[in-house]
């Protein structure tokens, strides 16, 4: 590497920290506080030269490596290690992963903690095999996903406090409203191309949460709905002391009491469901309206003349893909035993895309590697609570320029009849 | 009747606003086809820059009319800075992958924007004196008195003003050329001797400039602004888009406008709470009629 290249490479440097110092300057630099009755400003200088300072070393060092020709050794060592697993490999994969995931709750290190993140990353996972039906497989993309999660956690909390009817009860009942609310919106958008039905489902993920926010009588508004009825073991509480005539858990198995039963019991519950979300888009997969899907995603015209009707398969996966939607809603009613608006912005619909995408769009395995990799990215962030969103962003950003079709980029149509396209 | 015209004018500056953000979606749509997420939030950028150049400037005691143009400019030369920087680190690594990877990208950019301004800045709402004060009052001797205060008349002739030099840069300069040629066939352009990376580079400066404009009118019209206001007018501003069809610049100004328009009324005649929901009601009951939006070229399929 010759001078010449160094003082190209600094000089490009601190273009680079000119930049930085007009982005960061205002907005860091000139921080404004609200004291009294105006807005005073308060300047931090120190961070912003520290930030800039950052990113013309950056800069520098990048430009120095990329002279080199060494680029970015992680990055390429890590794709190619994700690129070489295969499908059978994935299956060796599954395997030990659903064996890990059944024993997790017993392994010695694991705590509260650890279960409550490893349901939410469970939940998630369902979430994502369920739009991985919408997207994945029949190529809708669909960002107001979230909207059937709220409808399911909604119809299962307002059904079980208003009937005092019973979570298994709810829960297909909740599928089947939220798969209602799929056909109600899929029927008049599903003729249109991809980003216009992007918008609208996201315009419609808002509806849903504005109805929510307002529709008092029904849904209490911004207070949401407490004391949902938690989950029993099939008719067995989970309570310390049961009611008259009643016997718990711990009384019936003849256990020392403990509130890791019931959040145990959640843990299994949601695997399951995960599974059989799972299950279910495997064996579709092979049907004809899976391979209709499939065949749909690929080319919509070459279906269209093949007699496929695209409005009524792209229908069929909108609704499905809603009602594993709605069971993970009631899953999620069931388990904090208190909705309110607040958990089903926009951000919940802009995850559960992202994990299905940066896990590789149609991949069951990769969804498992991008939900435990985004969550337990904000998770490792949690005790800088400011930080962990730009962490996760930041992710999401990393992960599709080095990576722009995900980590197991494998999307394969199920089937081919010429040997492989590309 | 004078409710309505009332109605109108807070309409028609609504619309203003959302018609310039709506230029930067559908420029960037027009010339690299993604719907660039992070657009909502530039603007919400711009309405901080232009927010703390306020004060700054409200503390030196110059002229109102010299603060205007100063915070314009700061806000334009700021937010070009921002929306130049996440078209080169988002979106520029992804040209020519697969459709929805840019989408992802912008997401994430989107997120990462909005806790970066909630770190840096605070999450609480910011509140800004207002500058302007009166208007012009008509139909005094009816009950109703319409009222089209002097900002709203700065916003309106503001936007016509930009709009003038922009349609001007679009239709009739050189750069406007290689920005329609660079929609229309990139690689061709390429082989043209135009700088296609250069050429997309400037159209995020100025989606981004305009966007940073509405952002300063944001912070006038309402007189406070939180790190979230990015999110809603963004996506009303891409209905706006999709609504006069995308792709097309008139077509997102008319969008803009109608949206604006829609919203107020809806505001005004329905129910108050339910005034996002119309904006999107609308845009789905436009689709269906009219899949391309009213200004949009016709989207033609071929094997």
């Amino acid at each position: 590497m010759g001078k010449q290249d160094i003082i190209k490479s600094l000089k490009d440097s601190l273009f680079t920290g000119l930049i930085a110092l007009a982005l960061f300057g205002p907005i860091v630099g000139l921080r404004t506080v609200s004291k009294g009755e105006g807005l005073f400003i308060t300047p931090q200088w120190g961070v912003v030269f520290l930030l800039v300072g950052l990113c013309i070393l950056g800069r520098f060092l990048i430009n120095i490596n990329s002279a080199r020709r060494t680029e970015f050794k992680i990055f390429s060592t890590l794709s190619s290690k994700f690129s070489s697993i295969t499908e059978d490999k994935a299956k060796h994969f599954a395997i030990t992963g659903i064996l890990f995931a059944v024993v997790f709750p017993f392994l010695p290190f694991t705590d509260r903690y650890f279960m409550d993140v490893a349901i939410m990353i469970l939940t998630y996972i369902m979430l994502g095999w369920g739009l991985n039906i919408v997207v994945g497989l029949a190529g809708l993309l669909d960002l107001g996903y979230v909207a059937f999660y709220a409808v399911g956690a909604y119809s299962y909390a307002l059904i079980a406090t208003t009937f005092g009817w019973s979570f298994w009860i709810c829960l297909p009942l909740a599928g089947v409203f939220a798969a209602f609310f799929g056909i109600l919106l899929g029927f008049p958008v599903l003729r249109l191309r991809g980003d216009y039905l992007a918008i609208v489902t996201l315009g419609f993920g808002e509806i849903i949460r504005i109805i929510l926010i307002n529709w008092y009588e029904v849904t209490n508004g911004p207070d949401g709905i407490t004391g949902i009825p938690r989950p029993s073991f099939f008719g067995l509480p989970f309570k310390r002391s049961p009611d008259e005539g009643e016997t718990s858990f711990h009384l019936f198995f003849n256990l020392e009491y403990s509130t890791m039963h019931r959040i145990i019991f959640l843990y299994y519950l949601i695997l399951v469901l995960a599974l059989i979300t799972n299950y279910f888009t495997l064996k579709i997969r092979k049907l004809p309206v899976g391979r209709a899907w499939e065949a749909l995603r690929e080319d919509e015209i070459a279906c269209k003349s093949l007699g496929v009707n695209p409005t009524n398969t792209k229908l069929t996966a909108f609704a499905i893909g809603a009602m594993f939607g709605g069971f993970a809603g009631s899953f999620f009613a069931t388990r904090q035993a208190f909705i309110s608006p607040e958990s089903f912005t926009f951000i919940e619909s802009a995850i559960i895309v992202a994990i299905v995408v940066l896990g590789g769009m149609g991949s069951q395995t990769g969804v498992v590697l991008a939900s435990i990799f985004l969550i337990g990215i904000t998770e490792m962030f949690r005790d800088l609570e400011q930080f962990r969103m730009i962490a996760f962003g930041g992710a999401m950003v990393l992960i599709m320029v080095f990576k722009p079709k995900g980590i197991l980029a494998n999307r394969k149509p199920t089937i081919l009849m010429h040997g492989d396209k590309k | 009747m004078e409710y309505f015209i009332q109605q109108l004018v807070n309409g028609i500056t609504l619309g203003s606003i959302y018609g310039l953000i709506a230029i930067g979606y559908t420029m960037v749509y027009g010339i690299i086809g993604m719907i660039n997420f992070a657009h909502g939030d530039i603007f919400m950028i711009g309405a901080f820059v232009a927010l703390i150049s306020f004060i700054i400037f409200g503390l030196t005691g110059v002229a109102l009319p010299i603060i205007l143009l100063l915070v314009l400019l700061i806000a334009m030369l700021f937010t070009a800075c921002y929306g130049w920087t996440v078209e080169k680190l988002a979106y520029k690594p992804l040209r020519g992958s697969f459709r929805l990877a840019p989408l992802i990208s912008a997401l994430g950019m989107s997120i990462v924007l909005q806790n970066y301004v909630q770190v840096s800045q605070g999450a609480r709402v910011k509140p800004m004196q207002p500058l302007f004060s009166g208007g012009l009052e008509f139909f005094k001797n009816s009950e109703f008195i319409v009222t089209v205060s002097y900002l709203q008349i700065f916003i309106v002739v503001l936007t016509i003003i930009l709009m003038g030099i922009f349609t001007y840069l679009i239709t009739k300069t050189d750069l406007g050329r290689a920005q329609r040629a660079c929609e229309q066939d990139r690689t061709m352009t390429a082989l043209l001797g135009i700088n296609v990376d250069r050429t997309i580079s400037i159209t995020f400066i100025i989606g981004s400039s305009l966007a940073s404009v509405a952002g300063m009118m944001f912070v006038l019209y309402y007189g406070v602004i939180d790190f979230y206001i990015g999110f809603l007018a963004g996506i009303k501003a891409f209905t706006a888009a999709v609504l006069g069809g995308i792709g097309s610049l008139p077509g997102a100004m008319l969008g803009g406008l109608l949206i604006g328009l829609i919203e107020t009324f809806w505001a005004g005649y329905v129910s108050l709470e339910y005034k996002d929901v119309a904006a999107f009601s609308v845009l789905i009951v436009v689709l269906i009629f009219f899949p391309t939006g009213f200004l949009g070229k016709p989207d033609i399929e071929k094997v």
